[in-house]
């Protein structure tokens, strides 16, 4: 038989079932459906938690007093810990590779700007965050390049800082007081949204070493590196790791690059996506017990018709393959059908939800069809076994 | 040619075992018009179907056309059935979702012969039965005598050279049944085999050689 006539045979089928026949593919669109919305918001979820993750540029490396590893060596040997200084900072600065340092120090004071009063985030920075964190000022400029220790009283405003304790007008070369000092603001920084929780507009940034000395630290709570693009980051990552143990001694520190991040969030959050994917599979497989169900009334109804196409000459495996290709083709159009639905949805999703991340995942959708072409597949095997089996003499008895 | 050979055929029917062909030796020449008569249950449905290659006897041998059935896969006799056979059933069989056309159109469909060849055969078809203003019509839509005259085109279609007609003006009223009976004849005419089980004494007279059967034994009477 031709393929065309093939696929010919098991249209004019399924369209003169045309109720049953849509029915059936309903149950599989449903699954289709669910599959294709679902693991668009999986994927929307990832891109959009990603994205939060690099908006502060790509060639990071964070490095963290303590070492979050577990040996078998008792407490009391392990408590030499040497808390990171601003001298580690300073020596990273001079090791290639490394482009930028930020040494960082976070705490909560009142900022005060004439009888406007607003208790907030400070940070100790460095003068690099705008090329280790990309984040820009909008207004002014960053804080000087001055060495740690000798820092002028200079201040940057987050914008919503700025906002709150200037309203309608520049700051930049006012005064305002943090905790009991005075600082002079010369900057604004751009608008930059929360990041896991921290509103990194509503902060102020300071010295590191007026932070320190602010918060009474001694040392850093975190030192962020920024490598030069084109290094990758696993190289980078163990020069400064043998450095810092050249210093200490030990490795009495932790180092992150963001590419351990991100691939530690990637596959977290490619999981939850295959999960939420897997339960649209299940309404996929309930519509394959549709097209299981249908087929095998459809082969007994039409046993007449397995006996004549008997008589006429036709091989068992051709009824197999014809009662095979109604299951498939019923499987496949309603995959279409799901996909077409499925798409609308997410679509609409995401115009109605904007705070909802939705991003069709095509591998999902390819998947999802070929998976519902296998499903018809499965279902129509048994069914069409049997119409080939018939014995062509009963079969045409029956009428 | 057909030829019987010790053909032995029964079946289980509710618990009860059916001897439906007993040693039957039967020789039917290319070209000839057999009816075969007999009442209910004497074997004739079973002997139509064993020469139609639907059924395989379990002794005997049978040779069509000089080949020998048995000898053969269940693939082989799909062919061989195909290639050589045409059948005419009492309910006509037609699939009530195609049209005349396509009814005429599936074995040659099922055999992968050419659209181009196909479309020809089947329009010449249609005409020779007079049923070519008919061809876009479905059974539902066609009288018993129409039906039956799609059914015999579509066992045609293949140009067999053999017709198997069982009780086919059974479901007809007078006319259309004879009709349908020349229209058979005519076939046999032009050289095809034609071997017809009827219940219809007016039928069986009209074939040249008559065939009874009785408890699965086959008399031959004039």
């Amino acid at each position: 038989m031709r393929a065309t006539d093939l696929i010919n045979h098991s249209y004019i089928a399924l369209r003169a079932g045309r109720v049953r026949s849509f029915l059936t593919m309903l149950g599989i669109a449903v699954g289709i459906a669910a599959v294709v919305v679902l693991t668009a918001i999986g994927e929307g979820v990832q891109r959009y938690v990603l994205k939060e993750f690099t908006q502060f540029g790509a060639n990071l490396i964070a490095v963290m007093p303590g070492k979050t590893e577990t040996f078998g060596v008792s407490g009391a040997m392990v408590s030499n810990v040497r808390p990171l200084s601003l001298d580690d900072a300073r020596s990273l600065e001079r090791l290639s590779g490394i482009e930028a340092v930020v040494p960082v120090v976070q705490g909560n004071a009142s900022v005060e700007a004439g009888r406007m009063s607003r208790r907030s985030m400070i940070l100790g920075v460095g003068s690099r965050v705008p090329d280790v964190w990309s984040m820009h000022p909008a207004l002014g400029r960053f804080l000087p390049g001055d060495d740690f220790t000798a820092a002028r009283g200079y201040a940057v405003l987050g914008s919503k800082m700025s906002e709150e304790l200037f309203p309608g007008r520049s700051p930049l070369g006012e005064r305002v007081r943090i905790g009991s000092e005075s600082y002079r603001v010369v900057g604004v920084m751009e608008r930059k949204g929360q990041m896991l929780g921290f509103d990194m507009d509503d902060t102020v940034y300071i010295p590191i070493s007026r932070a320190m000395a602010m918060f009474d630290r001694e040392s850093l709570m975190e030192i962020d590196l920024l490598y030069s693009a084109g290094l990758s980051s696993g190289p980078v990552a163990e020069r400064v790791k043998r450095h810092l143990k050249d210093r200490h001694g030990g490795e009495d520190f932790t180092v992150v690059t963001q590419d351990q991040m991100l691939e530690v969030l990637g596959d977290i959050l490619g999981v939850l996506t295959i999960a939420i994917g897997g339960l649209g599979g299940i309404s996929l497989l309930v519509g394959g017990v549709g097209i299981l169900t249908i087929m095998t009334i459809t082969v007994n109804e039409r046993r007449g018709e397995v006996g004549l196409l008997r008589a006429l000459g036709a091989r068992k495996r051709q009824v197999l393959t014809l009662f095979l290709l109604d299951a498939v083709t019923l499987a496949g159009m309603g995959g279409l059908i799901g996909l077409g639905l499925g798409i609308g949805l997410a679509l609409l999703v995401g115009i109605l939800l904007p705070a909802l991340p939705v991003s069709i995942s095509w591998f999902y959708a390819a998947m999802a069809e070929i998976i519902a072409l296998l499903v018809g597949l499965a279902s129509g095997v048994a069914p069409a076994l049997h119409a080939a089996r018939l014995d062509p003499v009963q079969a045409l008895r029956a009428e | 040619m057909i030829r019987l050979e010790g053909i032995d055929r029964s079946f289980q029917v509710g618990g009860e075992w059916v001897h439906a062909l007993r040693e039957i030796s039967l020789e039917i020449p290319a070209g000839d018009y057999v009816a075969i008569m007999g009442p209910s249950g004497s074997g004739k449905s079973t002997l139509l179907n064993v020469i139609g290659l639907l059924d395989r006897p379990d002794r005997g041998r049978y040779l069509l056309g000089g080949v020998d059935a048995a000898g053969l896969t269940e693939e082989g006799r799909a062919d061989l059935r195909r290639d050589k056979i045409g059948f005419v059933f009492q309910s006509f069989h037609l699939i009530s979702r195609l049209t005349a056309a396509e009814n005429v159109e599936l074995p040659l469909v099922l055999a992968g012969t050419e659209p181009r060849v196909r479309e020809a055969r089947v329009a010449e078809l249609l005409q020779q039965l007079n049923l070519s203003d008919r061809a876009r019509h479905r059974p539902d839509q066609l009288s018993g005598g129409q039906r039956q005259r799609v059914a015999i085109a579509r066992a045609l279609a293949m140009r067999p050279a053999v017709l198997l007609a069982d009780e086919p003006t059974g479901n007809l009223d007078l006319t259309s049944g004879r009709e349908v009976v020349e229209i058979l004849e005519g076939m046999n005419a032009k050289g095809i085999t034609l071997l017809v089980v009827t219940h219809d004494p007016a039928i069986g007279g009209r074939a040249h050689r008559r065939i009874r059967m009785v408890d699965g034994l086959v008399e031959e009477g004039a």
